[in-house]
């Protein structure tokens, strides 16, 4: 279970790349109580999918199948406000909270005792839970007793604006910036597991041939991270585009329901307004982006695992 | 100087070398700083809040004036009317937590013992399901969830929160458990086959024990979720007696006197178990994550 090993397989077709053992303890077709008991471990699972998975999905697609209700969705400003949101927040939120955890993870490699520390103290904000995190940012964030302003009049002389309060632009980019916050260290810790699992002798092999710094960086990490790079993107765009907590807690949709994205919208319409069927029309609305990302990811997964 | 001349370049390249070398080293230094303040403050200013005693949290103070742990004697002896079944909640996470990881190792393992071990045909049928149920945000399927929770009788009920953190576990398990039963060889099940024990001996005798350190980490995993999840408790959990605590710390944020000092003093409260685990099976979590996060 070293992550070094696990990911090796993933990132690097090396010796890993055996072929995989297609046996069974039990030869040929399976028979009688051998088949007997290999259905009835599987039955635990398959009565838990069938009930809180295929029903809920089934259920959900019957209440949401009306296209009169989507007319309906389309024509309401907060929703057509609630899409360019929801694309902005996954479009820059992944993308610079990806980027950045790529750049610290290479910054996170270094053998120094005090950048061991410092790790230790980064995965702090994905070790707590969202909850205390999160709104202690909106609290923090608050125009006229919140840390940050305090701090920003108290150093600098600087009359802080009210972040969540006054504007839809600054609240959206301070949920950005907390759902960074909280995400950034998860997907480092991933790609610094990624950058062990590099050998060394290829380093020496660049170096040998003159290659440092950035070029090392083009012509050797970047190669061979690009694919878990990739995986780690795709499978983040996904949770980014379900996050709930970052946008509830943080700035709870306001000012002026300014700052939903489409999870956050889902449940205000089904629990705010009692209206259910539209809540899962606005979650329905985004299956267009989901779907694609779900089949590229879960080929990817697959080879993946086939490479191992 | 990557391709020096013969001619005496390696005297010019020492030094260079050695101002590159501290230039590099103060920018990582400063990027340090950046990162250890970015991912500080935040934090701070939960403990700060938390101890400042009521009535100083309306000032614009950097540091509390006057510290004090009033805010957390409250929270423990629950003396405020928001936390006076504070022990009730968190036992009521405790509960949920400690079902949901029992649930998810026995479901888990069961299912890919048949899936990976018995090899039962179109098993990866199972498999696909379970990595489909992976990837769909759980926030997208909590509308329809909690209506059918009400069908099934389960409104108000720590069942029906344990029955969701049980299936958003369950996938992950799976996968886990399917990745770590590779390393481990099928020629053991053979031999135990053919001294005659049944697929359940096998299960017991041999899986279970070798799986052993995927158990601790799907159980970790499993037990953090279920303590961290909010939105399927705040949907499904209403009543004070049945909350469970992150519910109970978002109803402050409905208080229009907003003490915010026994907030923030409950959320540290609430954070701290996780943190520690987090922290004890730092290891683990992040081979279990890297694995069934990235290579599903």
């Amino acid at each position: 279970m070293d992550d070094a090993q696990v990911l090796r397989a993933g990132v690097l077709p090396g010796p890993s790349t055996s072929v995989r053992l297609r046996r069974r303890a039990w030869r040929g077709s399976l028979q009688g109580s051998e088949f007997t008991w290999a259905v009835a471990f599987l039955i635990p699972y398959a009565a838990l999918f069938l009930a809180f998975v295929a029903y809920p999905v089934a259920y959900g697609l019957w209440l949401g199948h009306k296209p009169a209700l989507y007319a309906e969705l389309v024509s309401e400003p907060i929703y057509q406000r609630t899409v360019v949101n929801t694309v902005l927040y996954v479009g820059i939120g992944v993308n610079l909270k990806m980027f950045g955890a790529l750049l610290l993870s290479g910054f996170f490699m270094r053998r120094r005792w005090w950048v061991r520390g410092l790790l230790l103290v980064y995965v702090l904000p994905w070790a707590m839970p969202a909850l205390p995190a999160f709104v202690s940012i909106h609290w923090m964030l608050n125009g006229q007793w919140g840390l940050l302003n305090n701090i920003l009049w108290g150093i600098f002389g600087i009359d802080g604006p009210g972040w969540l309060e006054t504007s839809r632009w600054l609240a959206l980019g301070s949920v950005i910036a907390s759902h960074i916050w909280k995400w950034m260290p998860f997907w480092t810790v991933i790609l610094l597991a990624g950058r062990m699992s590099i050998p060394q002798e290829l380093y020496e092999a660049a170096e040998v041939d003159g290659a440092t710094g950035l070029r090392r960086f083009l012509h050797v990490t970047f190669p061979l991270l690009a694919n878990l790079y990739l995986i780690c993107t795709l499978l983040s765009t996904i949770f980014t585009l379900g996050d709930f907590n970052s946008v509830y807690f943080v700035s709870g949709g306001g000012p002026a329901l300014s700052t939903h994205v489409l999870a956050t919208l889902g449940i205000r319409d089904a629990f705010e307004i009692g209206r259910p069927d539209l809540g899962v029309a606005a979650v329905m609305s985004a299956l267009p982006l989901m779907v694609p990302l779900v089949i590229l990811l879960m080929r990817k997964l697959r080879t993946t695992e086939v490479q191992l | 100087m990557i391709a020096p001349s013969i001619d005496g370049s390696l005297v010019r390249r020492r030094p260079n070398y050695r101002l590159r070398r501290s230039l590099t080293e103060a920018a990582a230094l400063a990027l340090g700083v950046v990162v250890l303040i970015w991912t500080l403050v935040p934090i701070y200013n939960i403990v700060m809040v938390a101890l400042e005693p009521h009535g100083d949290v309306f000032t614009n103070d950097i540091w509390p004036a006057n510290p004090s742990f009033e805010s957390f004697w409250i929270v423990v002896t629950e003396g405020y009317w928001y936390l006076e079944n504070f022990w009730h909640q968190f036992g009521n996470s405790l509960y949920v937590g400690v079902a949901t990881v029992i649930l998810t190792l026995v479901i888990g393992s069961l299912a890919s013992f048949s899936i990976g071990r018995i090899r039962i045909r179109h098993g990866w049928l199972v498999s696909n399901a379970a990595l489909l149920t992976y990837v769909i945000p759980a926030s997208f399927l909590a509308i329809p969830f909690y209506r059918i929770m009400h069908i099934y009788g389960l409104s108000n009920n720590l069942w029906s929160v344990i029955a969701a953190e049980v299936t958003f576990a369950t996938p992950y398990a799976i996968f886990i458990f399917q990745q770590y039963g590779v390393s481990i060889p099928i020629e053991l099940d053979e031999a135990a086959r053919i001294d005659g024990a049944s697929p359940i001996q096998v299960y017991f005798r041999i899986y279970l024990p070798l799986m052993a350190p995927a158990l601790v980490a799907v159980g970790t995993y499993a037990l953090l979720l279920a303590w961290n999840e909010y939105l399927y408790q705040f949907l499904l959990l209403s009543s004070k007696r049945s909350m469970t605590v992150p519910v109970a710390l978002a109803q402050f944020l409905n208080s229009d006197e907003a003490p915010w000092n026994y907030m923030m003093a409950t959320a540290i409260v609430y954070a701290l178990p996780p943190v520690a685990i987090y922290y004890a099976f730092r290891r683990r979590m992040t081979a279990g994550l890297v694995m069934g996060g990235v290579k599903g």
